[in-house]
């Protein structure tokens, strides 16, 4: 029904902000140093300690050399111990389904994928991976990257707010107080909610149960009837389900991610997943506005978002409530009191097209990539939303931290493009942007799309990377395209169609999602390092206002004009291709 | 030569300079020109890459030959366009630095060998003299280098710099000692100092700032290059993989062919903005150019820059809110004292006054007691000048001590010879400053005549200055060595947003330093030695051309009307500037929109003819991408005469600026390119139908 969608949207959107507005003070109040309210207590004296156990002296502030030479360290030795510990998980304890070890070229791009929070999986998590390297592997890592992304986005901040300094606070400190004060304590208590709904959570080996259903098999003249035996894969699944959703991951423990009944039960659980991918996003915009010490700055960016995700959602699920024209007319799709209607291939029944669309706006936007429908399997244009959104950078909400990081970088295009035209030096509060401002930001801005670009025109000349791709005309390219897209922007939503775990892709995908991951961050903490030595100007009258509904109009223009101009030539060759052969059929 | 550097708005496009312009855009085809500019460099190779596909095309009787050649003939346009508009822009200052030129001739020089009229002299010419040299230079001569006069007084026509035709006076000592070589001294002689060398005099740098040569790149225009530059990258990548796309998607699809080099080659140019990358530099040029013809000589770029950013402006009330004379207008006796011995006794301290508030008490003395003027060496009277100590002047006559001065001085003085000032009398003093006026109180020995009030006259029309730079965010502080209530008074008047009064020299330097701790870009005006350290400070200052060569040094920019009003212009020039460029950049990256719908579903139209549907201008396929590339370049052309003359500029709050400007150069810049091509493309339908007959 047409008021599905809208109605699933507008009461997500309420709780939202409602959640994200104290989140986002609170999340100000630990990144300023302060001693957050009540967790304060419980975890202060945790904090203290594991900064003397790491000889660790919090109060010692970083340049941005310091700040990115510790990010990098920290993330290279995270990256190390992944890639290892999968190679030798057959000889490690929590195997209770005998696991191989897995070959280098998948464990590079597993590594790769989990460090850069990107969580692109080309592998089965249920036929692949030992309980302890879904554990000690995927869930730490889901939790550490997350916290470098809350972190870099802290250093920016800091260096909007800073007088000159030229400091931007201390990494260690940060990913300490991300992990212990805002991811730990969201991730267990979602975790909790969660098994209570039925999602799993048991070191228990796999089961292995008789279904009801029988198999038929022909056998001359008399059918013999036997038994079926069905394995159902188990494992510490609510803990990484969280974390999944609350990092912006999307790394599934089983391969059907949140498709799958054991990850997302029910009506609730998906509600609370969706709100979890965008809770820490929406919330920085908050915590930047309080940061700065002007809260209108971060709404403007919070409308912003919210205006765009709306646009895209409502198209997609308008798109995917529409009968698929592909389908003979004697299929039935309309919206009856017992079926949704509209496109169901790939999608679940205990969700429908609306909610699946406006799950997938939400999981491409956020970096999340967690799928609970076939991507495969939407319509042309419906699909085309999803690539678009991870187009634009991820900056629809985002990633966390990496969204604001992104809107922020983007605001600074915005006003240099348009600033100029007020007849000032353009200045992001007050913070002049010059030549090595630019230099970095059109790094950050325009490093995943040329990876994605030269992603897709390398698979396009590769025969073997060529045979992976699963369907024929426009739809194939899309696949190849959505999957570059996907890692360069270190999203991890795959469009599926694709057979990924190919020494090719793993390996072009793997360096793709690093090189995506770690360039941005060098370019974004080079550019804090740079705008915190500025001194702010004051605002007046005459300076750009940055906190207007107009503002928010000149960033979503920019955000689609970047997005669209890099990409509107290979998207007419995949999805609007596609979806125009079908308006002609 | 009173044409100098004056106006000549109307030439905006002379024949003259066009024609030079046309000859220069082919000349800058040059390799090592092109690659200056990224962008247009990127056009250039296109156009070589392009060429050689279509002389193949042609060679081999190919059937796309005739559309590869016009796509040519079109990009090598693009690319002469740009050239045509920067040399349009250089070519303007070219013609300003010819006669600019014709008064720096080698002029002889006469070396003197002590500052006397009557040293030793030696004949040398201006090329051969040194820093420090001291130079006689008697009338009808022309001076031969920039110096500070060490004696002498004479009249001076300095048209050759300033245009201006009135002679001005020059003499040693004071604010009007500095003299500027290619100038000549009407009468009498001067005997300077050589401040400059060879080469380096302000004619000399004037020449080469006209010309653009020693126009370094501005921060901002670095800033938006990078920006531009990868700008284009990503578009060179996006196009560049299309060519496997295309193979690819025509593999997948099992029909089609692969996009040719040419029209590749077409969407790139389309693509990057070559409209802002081939007039980033005019619009540079054209902005010092524009400050030229204000009359202001910039010492660089980066000041006209700057200037766009100014938050504060340090105005001096003297000669920049007010006129420069105050005026006396009523003389206001102590009790007791008769209002005839008042004017009397103002009028005899004041004989010698030669500054023009003390003829004004002659002038006021004569009309209201009819006391005529009387001779000071028939009186026996010793002058008592003016000095920054005392801050009185008057005249000692045997042992009567006549003083006029500011009132608390001159009651110190009362005082200390053991009178005293009447209260009614301080009270008279503070009540004409609180009207703005200027009090100066008048003693004999130790008793207090009066006071005579004194009245600055404020400039007309400086209020509505004020009120439009408070609107675009820019504060004005008055700057006064008044007292506070005569300065709130006359900055109530003026409507300047903050006032300093009873300032010091030193007083304009801390100001300077405390807005730029807050982060605030200063501008500011100064003509004194005294104003050196602070014009030093200052973001942009300004310099006035008759003051002293200190001043000149510390500024970085130069106006040769010695209007400290200026400023104001100096301003809005660089505001002008910044606008005009992030209007073209606007235009120029929205104009891409159209040329997306023009070209896209012409290249895939083997592999998805269904891509047609995108075709909403109905273009003819086979011109489309021609029509998209002439467009491209006309734009160029089209957009010359906003780059060099600069967008509207208005006073209005940043907020209104950037809607109507983005309503302009966003919305204009989306839409008349999708009107441009559609009308490119019919005319050249009717063309080729026309030639078929």
């Amino acid at each position: 029904m047409w008021y599905d969608g809208w109605a699933q949207l507008a009461f997500l959107l309420a709780v939202l902000l409602l959640a994200a507005k104290p989140l986002g003070s609170y999340m100000a109040k630990v990144f300023q140093m302060q001693r957050p309210p009540l967790l304060g207590r419980i975890f202060g004296k945790a904090e203290s300690a594991i900064y003397a156990m790491a000889g660790l002296r919090p109060d010692d502030q970083q340049d941005w050399r310091q700040y990115a030479v510790a990010c990098l360290a920290f993330n290279t030795i995270g990256f190390a111990f992944l890639f290892i510990l999968q190679m030798v998980q057959q000889h490690l304890p929590l195997n209770p389904a005998h696991q191989a070890g897995v070959g280098p070229a998948l464990a590079f791009n597993t590594a790769a994928s989990f460090v850069t929070n990107t969580n692109w999986q080309n592998y089965s998590g249920e036929t692949t991976m030992s309980l302890l390297t879904q554990m000690l592997g995927m869930t730490v890592q889901n939790f550490l990257s997350a916290a470098t992304g809350i972190a870099v986005m802290a250093a920016l901040i800091r260096a909007l707010a800073a007088k000159g300094t030229g400091k931007l606070g201390n990494f260690w400190v940060d990913m300490v107080r991300s992990v212990l004060y805002i991811l730990l304590p969201i991730a267990v208590l979602l975790s909790v909610v969660l098994a209570s709904q039925g999602v799993v959570q048991t070191l228990r080996a796999d089961v292995t149960v008789h279904t009801l259903s029988s198999s038929a098999v022909a056998g001359g003249a008399a059918e013999t009837k036997t038994a079926a035996t069905q394995t159902i894969a188990m494992g510490p699944v609510a803990s990484q389900e969280a974390i999944k959703e609350l990092g912006t991951n999307g790394g599934g423990f089983f391969n059907a991610n949140s498709a799958h009944p054991y990850e997302n039960p029910n009506g609730l659980t998906d509600f609370l997943e969706m709100l979890a991918m965008l809770l820490i996003p929406a919330a920085s915009c908050f915590t930047f506005g309080e940061m700065i010490s002007d809260r209108r700055q971060g709404h403007v960016l919070l409308a912003t978002m919210t205006a765009i995700f709306i646009v895209c959602a409502a198209l997609c699920f308008t798109f995917e409530q529409q009968r698929n024209p592909l389908f003979p007319s004697i299929v039935g799709q309309h919206h009856t009191a017992l079926a949704a209607g509209g496109n169901m291939e790939g999608k679940e029944l205990r969700f429908g097209p609306a909610n699946s669309a406006i799950w997938t706006c939400i999981a491409t936007g956020t970096s999340t990539g967690a799928v609970n429908s076939m991507l495969d399997s939407y319509t042309p244009f419906g699909g085309l939303i999803p690539m678009w959104l991870m187009k634009t950078g991820e900056v629809i909400f985002g990633g966390v931290g990496t969204g604001l990081t992104g809107m922020l970088i983007t605001a600074m295009v915005a006003v240099f493009l348009c600033g100029l035209m007020v007849g000032r030096t353009p200045e992001y509060l007050g913070k002049k942007i010059g030549a090595f401002e630019i230099k970095m930001v059109s790094l950050a801005i325009l490093i995943p799309p040329a990876l994605t670009l030269i992603g897709t025109a390398v698979a396009s000349v590769t025969p073997s990377a060529v045979a992976s791709v699963g369907n024929p005309g426009p739809h194939g390219f899309s696949e190849i395209l959505y999957a570059m897209t996907s890692m360069s922007n270190n999203n991890g939503s795959a469009f599926a169609g694709l057979n990924g775990n190919t020494d090719f892709y793993n390996i072009l995908g793997g360096l793709l999602m690093l090189a995506g991951r770690f360039w941005s961050i060098i370019a974004t903490v080079a550019l804090a390092g740079s705008v915190a030595k500025r001194k702010a100007s004051p605002p007046n009258v005459g300076t750009f206002p940055t906190h207007t509904p107009m503002f928010g109009v000149i960033l979503a223009g920019t955000i689609a004009l970047i997005s669209g101009l890099i990409f509107l030539p290979a998207l007419a060759l995949g999805p609007i291709a596609e979806g125009l052969m079908q308006v002609v059929h | 030569m009173s044409s100098g550097v004056k106006k000549e708005r109307g030439g905006l496009f002379s024949g003259a300079i066009l024609r030079q312009a046309s000859w220069d855009a082919v000349r800058k085809l040059s390799p090592m020109q092109q690659v200056r500019n990224p962008v247009m460099f990127v056009v250039y190779i296109g156009s070589i890459i392009t060429s050689c596909v279509a002389i193949h095309s042609v060679a081999t009787h190919s059937g796309a030959a005739a559309e590869e050649l016009w796509i040519t003939v079109w990009l090598w346009f693009t690319v002469i366009f740009a050239n045509f508009a920067e040399a349009a822009a250089e070519g303007r200052g070219k013609a300003q630095a010819d006669s600019l030129r014709k008064s720096r001739k080698d002029t002889p020089a006469r070396r003197l060998s002590a500052p006397k009229r009557d040293a030793k002299a030696e004949m040398t010419s201006a090329s051969q003299l040194a820093n420090g040299d001291l130079l006689l230079v008697e009338a009808n001569e022309v001076i031969p280098s920039d110096g500070t006069v060490v004696e002498g007084v004479a009249s001076v026509d300095e048209s050759a710099i300033t245009g201006e035709s009135a002679p001005v006076i020059r003499e040693s000592g004071g604010d009007r000692s500095s003299v500027t070589g290619g100038t000549r001294v009407l009468s009498d002689y001067l005997i300077i100092q050589v401040t400059a060398k060879p080469g380096e005099t302000f004619l000399d740098r004037m020449i080469s700032m006209v010309e653009g040569a020693r126009r370094g790149k501005t921060p901002n225009e670095i800033a938006l290059g990078i920006l531009l530059a990868g700008f284009t990258i990503i578009c060179l990548l996006a196009v560049a993989t299309l060519q496997p796309f295309s193979v690819l998607a025509a593999q997948l699809a099992h029909r089609g062919t692969a996009v040719d080099v040419t029209s590749l080659v077409a969407l790139l140019v389309c693509l990057i903005p070559t409209t802002i990358g081939g007039l980033l530099s005019a619009i540079g040029i054209a902005g010092m150019n524009r400050m030229v013809q204000a009359n202001v000589i910039a010492t660089s770029g980066r000041c006209v820059e700057a200037a766009g950013d100014v938050d504060v402006l340090l105005l001096d009330k003297t000669g920049t809110i007010t006129m420069g004379n105050r005026e006396a207008v009523a003389f206001h006796p102590a009790p007791d004292i008769p209002a005839k011995r008042l004017g009397d006794m103002a009028q005899l301290s004041s004989l010698t006054d030669e500054t023009p508030e003390g003829r004004s008490v002659v002038k006021l003395a004569k009309r209201e007691f009819g006391i005529r003027e009387r001779d000071m060496h028939a009186l026996d009277a010793v002058f008592v000048p003016f000095s920054a100590q005392t801050r009185m002047s008057g005249v000692d006559i045997g042992d009567r001590k006549i003083r006029k001065g500011a009132a608390d001085a001159v009651g110190r003085f009362v005082r200390e010879l053991g009178g005293d000032v009447p209260k009614q009398l301080l009270e008279c003093a503070t009540d004409i400053s609180r009207r703005g006026g200027t009090p100066l109180m008048v003693a004999e020995g130790k008793e207090a005549l009066g006071v005579i009030e004194l009245k600055d006259i404020v400039k007309r029309g400086i209020k509505q200055r004020f009120a439009d730079l408070r609107r675009m965010g820019i504060r004005t502080v008055m700057v006064t060595g008044d007292n506070p209530l005569t300065a709130a008074a006359i900055a109530a008047e003026a409507g300047v947003d903050d006032f300093v009064a009873e300032a010091l020299p030193e007083s304009k330097l801390k100001l300077i330093r405390e807005y730029q701790s807050q982060g605030r870009l200063v501008a500011m005006t100064g003509d004194g030695s005294n104003d050196a350290p602070a014009l030093a400070q200052a973001d942009v200052a300004v310099a006035m051309n008759t003051g002293t060569q200190a001043a000149k040094e510390a500024a970085n920019m130069i106006d040769l009307d010695s209007n400290p009003t200026k400023l104001i212009e100096v301003v809005e020039t660089g505001k002008q500037l910044l606008m005009t460029r992030g209007a073209l950049t606007t235009f120029s990256v929205a104009n891409d929109v159209a040329k997306y719908f023009a070209i896209i579903p012409v290249i895939f139209a083997t592999t998805y003819p269904q891509l047609s549907a995108l075709n909403i201008m109905h273009l003819n396929p086979h011109t489309a991408i021609l029509s998209a590339v002439i467009f491209n370049a006309l734009i160029i052309i089209f957009l010359i005469p906003i780059a060099l003359r600069g967008v509207q500029y208005r006073a209005k709050p940043a907020a209104v600026l950037l809607r109507d400007n983005l309503l302009i150069y966003g919305l204009g810049g989306l839409i008349t390119p999708f009107i441009g091509i559609k009308i490119i493309d019919v005319l050249i339908g009717l063309a080729v139908s026309g030639i078929h007959g």
